[in-house]
C-alpha cells in the first residue's frame, strides 16, 4: 500500500500507512526537539517538557489522558532523543479518535502547572540517578562529554544534573512554546483506517492550530577531530568496559550505508527498529576476534540514523582476565584488517541478507512501521527507510574498505575505560 | 473509522485456527499461520529448569541451557551461528525456574534450519571444554554486573526473604562459587537426564501453512527419546512469613536505591488468580502505573518507576510493589506504599477502577496478539496452563465477570501487611 504524503496548511506534514491485517492503527506525533537544540544550562530540557506532556491540559487534565488512553486498550508512550521527541498511541482501531484528539490537543495545550514542575523535577532527578547506577551510563556520558567541543550532542539526552536542580518552569514552557509548533511537527499513522477519510479528520483536528515561527536552532559548528582523546571513568563494580566512539555520519550522508554494513562486519548489524528484536552477533569479526579470543565477554556496535554526524560506537566488555589495552589492540588491529584489505563479496552479500531479515521482523509490526515512517522524515524522508536495502545492496568491499580508512581511525575516537575503583564490598545492613 | 470489524473475533486465536499435534514421543505441537508475515517464529519449552539445579551448583540449568548452541555433534560453534547469521536468523535457548526454552525466528524459507538447531541443540549438544569456559567467563561477569546493579540485588534479596525455605528462593542464575563449581561432567549429566520428550512443547508461527509446520517438527523430533528423563520434583508448599520482615542490602558507590515489597501470590491455575490480576492492575498498573504509581510517582515525585508485578505461573509467585528512589527517600516511599496496600487490602476499590482495569484488559489483548511472537507466546500460554484453545475469545467474559469483592478477598488474602517482605538495595546509610 503507498503512503499518503501531505503537509497540512500549518505546516504538520502527515504521512498514513493503510494495513488491513489487524484491527489495530498506531499514531504517532514527532517533534523536531532533542537535546541537539539544548543550550548552556538547559541540558535535558527536550525531556523534561515530554515528561510534563502528561501532566495535562484543560481539556485532558493531568490524571484523566492516561485512564482515558488505558481504558480503551491503548498502548502508549513517549520518548526523547538526541534529535527528536516523539509520541505515540497504538490503538483498537475503533478508538484512536482519542489518540489523534489528545495529541492534537497537548501540541499546543499543556499547562505546565508550576507544582506539577516541581514535583516532576525530583521525579526526573530520580529517573538520572538511577541511571548513574548503570557503568555504562557513566562512561557514555564522559565519551559523549570528550567527543564534542561546542555541539549539544555533548551531552546525554536525560540532562546534566546542575541543569536539572535549576532549569525553571518558565525554561520548560519557552521550550515547549519554542518547537511545539505544527511546521515543526511530523504526524504518522498507520493501521487499520481508509487514508482519506483519516485526514479529513486530522484537517478537522490539526489545521486550527496557527503555524508558528520555525524554530532557531543552535548553530555551533562542530570541528572535525584531528586526535584521539581518552578518558578513564571511575566507578564501583569489578567489570572493565571501553568504549570506542569515532565521528560518525548523518544518516543523508552518501557514505552512511557503506558504513552500516562495516558496522555490520565488524559488530554484527545495528537494528534500527524500535519495536522488534535483533540478531546475534558471533560470527561478527570483532566477535571472533575479541570473544572467542577471550579478550572480552561481549562486544557490540552502535551505529545511528541522526541529522548532524554523531557517534559510531564499539563497546567492549573486558574479560575479567585481561586488561583493557589488550583488547583495544586487537580493536585496533581488526580496523586494519579492513582498512588495509577490502570484504569478500560474499560478507557484503550476507550483510545484506541479514538487514532484509530484520526489515521482513519489523514489518510484523504495526508500531514499528508508523514508528519508521516518522522517524525516517525527522533526518530525512521516508524514501530513505522505502530505499534502504537497494543501498545497501549497491555497497561495494571497496566501499567498505574505504569508509573503514575515513572514518574508522583513532584521531576520529574517543576511547574511553570504565575502571572499577575497588570500592566493592558487599554488606548487610 | 475503521475498515474492518473492531477486534473481530477471527484475528484472536482460538480452536479453529490453532492446529494441535501429539507426536508419538509426546511432544505438542502448536501452529498458526500467519500470511501476511514473511518470517516465522519457533518457541517452545520443556522441563528442564531450575527446580532441578543441587544446591551446591546453582545455575546448573541456565549453564547447561546457554552451552547447547555451544557446539553439536554436528556443528561447533562458529558453523552454527555461521548458518543462522548468513541468514539473519536467530535463535537460542535458556532457562527459568521450571521449564528450559528455546526460541527464534527467521525467514519463513529458514525455518527447517531453525528447525535443524533445535534438534542439534536438545539431542546432540558436546559441550566442548574451551566453549564451557568461554561460556564461564561471560556467566561470571553477568554475576558481577548482577552485584552491582540496585534493582537485580533488591529482587535477589526479595526472594530469598520471601521463599526461605522453597526452591523460588535460589536464584536461578547461581552464585559465582556454585558457577565456579559446575565441571563439563555436570553439563552432560544433567542433559542426559532431563532433556527428553516428554512435557515439551513447540510452537511455530508465522508464513507457512500449519500443517506444514507441524510435519517439519514432526520429521526433525518425533524419533527422539529419552528413557532417562527424570520428572520435575513436586514444589514443596510455600510457608507464609509469620510477620513483617526488612532487609536492607548496601552497595558502595550507587546513587539510587532500589525497593521491593511483596509476598508470594496465587499460581495462575488458581481460582482467584484473575481476581489478583485485575487488582494488580489497579494496584500497579493501570494508566501511569496504578495508585502505587499516582502516590509515589505522580503525587509525591518520589521516583521515576514505582509499580506493582504479579508474577502467576506454575507455583506461588510473587507478588510484589518496586520502586526506585533517593536513598534519603527509602522510608517514606515504604510507608507510602504501606499506605497504599492497607487501603488495598482493606477496602472495595471503586467501581470505576474495576471497569477501567477490565475494559483495559479486553482492549489491549489483540495488541498483544499482532506479531508472530506474541501469538507463539499466548499459544504456549494456554499449554501450559491448559486453558482451553478458546481461551482468548473467551477471554473477555473471564475479565468481565470478576467483581470488586473478589479483588478486595485475593488482595487481604495475599498481601497481608503484616506480613510481607521488604527488601532494599542501595549505597551504604550515611550513620549521623
Amino acid at each position: 500500500m503507498d503512503v499518503l504524503k501531505t503537509t497540512l496548511n500549518n505546516g504538520l506534514k502527515v504521512l498514513l500507512k493503510e494495513i488491513h491485517t489487524t484491527p489495530i492503527i498506531s499514531h504517532w506525533l514527532w517533534v523536531r526537539a532533542g537535546s541537539r537544540d539544548e543550550g548552556p544550562g538547559l541540558s535535558g530540557v527536550s525531556h523534561w517538557v515530554e515528561h510534563m506532556q502528561f501532566k495535562g491540559t484543560p481539556l485532558f487534565p493531568a490524571g484523566r489522558l492516561d485512564k482515558d488512553i488505558s481504558r480503551d486498550g491503548g498502548f502508549w508512550n513517549a520518548m526523547t532523543y538526541i534529535d527528536w521527541t516523539a509520541y505515540f498511541e497504538t490503538m483498537p482501531a475503533d478508538k484512536v479518535d482519542l489518540a489523534i484528539r489528545l495529541e492534537a490537543d497537548r501540541l499546543v495545550n499543556s499547562a505546565f502547572d508550576p507544582q506539577e514542575v516541581e514535583s516532576e523535577r525530583t521525579v526526573i532527578i530520580s529517573e538520572r540517578q538511577g541511571n548513574e547506577n548503570n557503568p555504562m551510563f557513566l562512561l557514555d556520558e564522559d565519551v559523549q562529554k570528550a567527543a564534542f567541543e561546542q555541539h549539544a550532542y555533548q551531552h546525554e539526552v536525560i540532562g546534566r544534573m546542575a541543569d536539572l536542580e535549576t532549569i525553571s518552569r518558565d525554561d520548560l514552557y519557552n521550550h515547549y512554546k519554542r518547537f511545539y509548533v505544527p511546521n515543526n511537527a511530523v504526524l504518522a499513522m498507520a493501521g487499520d483506517f481508509d487514508s482519506q477519510l483519516m485526514l479529513d479528520r486530522l484537517r478537522q483536528l490539526y489545521e486550527t492550530i496557527p503555524a508558528g515561527q520555525a524554530p532557531q536552532r543552535p548553530d555551533a559548528v562542530e570541528p572535525v577531530p584531528v586526535a584521539e582523546r581518552r578518558v578513564i571513568t571511575r566507578g564501583p563494580g569489578e567489570t572493565v568496559f571501553v568504549k570506542a566512539a569515532y565521528r560518525s555520519l548523518p544518516a543523508t550522508h552518501p557514505d552512511f550505508s557503506a558504513l552500516t554494513v562495516a558496522d555490520s562486519l565488524l559488530a554484527g548489524p545495528s537494528n534500527l527498529n524500535m519495536f522488534s528484536g535483533g540478531i546475534s552477533n558471533k560470527t561478527s569479526r570483532l566477535y571472533r576476534r575479541l570473544v572467542d579470543g577471550d579478550l572480552a565477554v561481549g562486544v557490540s556496535g552502535g551505529l545511528q540514523a541522526t541529522i548532524d554526524p554523531f557517534l559510531y560506537d564499539i563497546t567492549m566488555v573486558v574479560h575479567p582476565e585481561r586488561k583493557p589495552e589488550e583488547a583495544i589492540t586487537a580493536l585496533d588491529e581488526e580496523l586494519a584488517r579492513l582498512q588495509e584489505s577490502p570484504p569478500k563479496p560474499e560478507e557484503l552479500t550476507r550483510s545484506v541478507k541479514q538487514a532484509q531479515a530484520l526489515f521482513a521482523y519489523g514489518s510484523e509490526s504495526i508500531t514499528n512501521q508508523a514508528f519508521w515512517l516518522g522517524f525516517a522524515e525527522i533526518f530525512d524522508s521516508y524514501a530513505w527507510f522505502e530505499n534502504y536495502l537497494e543501498r545497501l545492496a549497491a555497497v561495494t568491499p571497496q566501499d567498505v574498505q574505504r569508509v573503514a580508512q575515513t572514518y574508522l581511525h583513532a584521531q576520529r575516537r574517543v576511547l574511553g575505560i570504565y575502571q572499577p575503583d575497588g570500592l566493592l564490598e558487599s554488606s548487610g545492613a | 473509522m475503521s475498515t474492518t470489524a473492531a477486534l473481530s473475533l477471527s484475528s484472536i486465536p482460538g480452536a479453529d485456527d490453532i492446529t494441535r499435534v501429539v507426536l508419538q514421543n509426546g511432544i505438542v505441537v502448536l501452529a498458526r499461520e500467519n500470511s501476511n508475515a514473511l518470517s516465522v517464529t519457533l518457541r517452545g519449552y520443556l522441563p528442564a529448569g531450575s527446580l532441578l539445579d543441587p544446591d551446591d551448583k546453582l545455575g546448573l540449568a541456565d549453564f547447561v541451557a546457554d552451552a547447547l548452541m555451544r557446539g553439536t555433534a554436528k556443528r561447533e560453534f562458529q558453523a552454527i551461528y555461521d548458518a543462522m547469521e548468513s541468514v539473519g536468523a536467530s535463535f537460542g535457548f535458556g532457562s527459568g525456574t521450571h521449564t528450559a526454552s528455546f526460541g527464534g525466528k527467521s525467514l519463513t524459507e529458514d525455518l527447517p534450519l531453525l528447525l535443524d538447531l533445535l534438534n542439534e541443540g536438545l539431542r546432540a549438544p558436546q559441550f566442548p571444554a574451551d566453549q564451557v569456559e568461554k561460556l564461564r567467563a561471560q556467566l561470571l561477569t553477568g554475576l558481577a554486573l548482577r552485584a552491582q546493579d540496585t534493582h537485580d540485588m533488591a529482587s535477589l534479596v526479595f526472594e530469598e526473604l520471601v521463599y526461605r525455605q522453597h526452591p523460588y528462593g535460589r536464584p536461578e542464575s547461581g552464585h559465582p562459587e556454585t558457577i565456579g563449581a559446575i565441571t563439563v561432567d555436570d553439563l552432560v549429566a544433567f542433559h542426559r537426564l532431563a532433556y527428553g520428550p516428554r512435557g515439551m512443547v513447540v510452537a511455530v508461527v508465522g508464513g507457512i501453512p500449519p500443517e506444514n509446520a507441524v510435519e517439519l517438527v514432526r520429521a526433525s523430533l518425533e524419533d527422539w527419546t529419552n528413557a532417562e528423563q527424570t520428572p520435575v520434583p513436586e514444589l514443596p508448599d510455600w510457608e507464609e512469613l509469620p510477620e513483617r520482615i526488612y532487609k536492607r542490602h548496601a552497595i558502595p558507590g550507587k546513587s539510587q536505591s532500589d525497593l521491593v515489597i511483596g509476598t508470594a501470590g496465587p499460581p495462575r491455575l488458581a481460582p482467584d488468580f484473575m481476581a489478583a490480576n485485575l487488582g494488580n492492575s489497579i494496584l500497579g498498573r493501570f494508566g501511569l502505573m496504578g495508585r502505587v504509581g499516582d502516590a509515589v510517582r505522580e503525587k509525591a515525585g518520589m521516583a521515576y518507576y514505582a509499580y506493582s508485578s504479579l508474577s502467576g505461573g506454575t507455583g506461588p509467585g510473587a507478588w510484589d510493589v518496586a520502586a526506585g528512589v533517593n536513598p534519603a527517600n527509602e522510608t517514606k516511599a515504604i510507608d507510602l506504599i504501606f499506605k497504599e496496600l492497607e487501603r488495598f487490602t482493606g477496602e472495595l476499590v471503586n467501581e470505576e477502577e474495576l471497569s477501567d482495569s477490565q475494559s483495559n484488559y479486553v482492549g489491549s489483548m489483540p495488541l498483544s496478539l499482532e506479531s508472530n511472537s506474541g501469538v507463539a507466546d499466548a499459544m504456549l500460554n494456554i499449554e501450559r496452563y491448559q486453558l482451553g484453545l478458546d481461551y482468548y475469545r473467551l477471554y473477555p467474559q473471564l475479565i468481565q465477570s470478576v467483581t470488586r469483592e473478589q479483588v478486595r478477598e485475593a488482595a487481604a488474602k495475599y498481601l497481608q501487611v503484616g506480613k510481607l517482605a521488604v527488601a532494599v538495595a542501595g549505597p551504604p546509610r550515611i550513620e549521623v
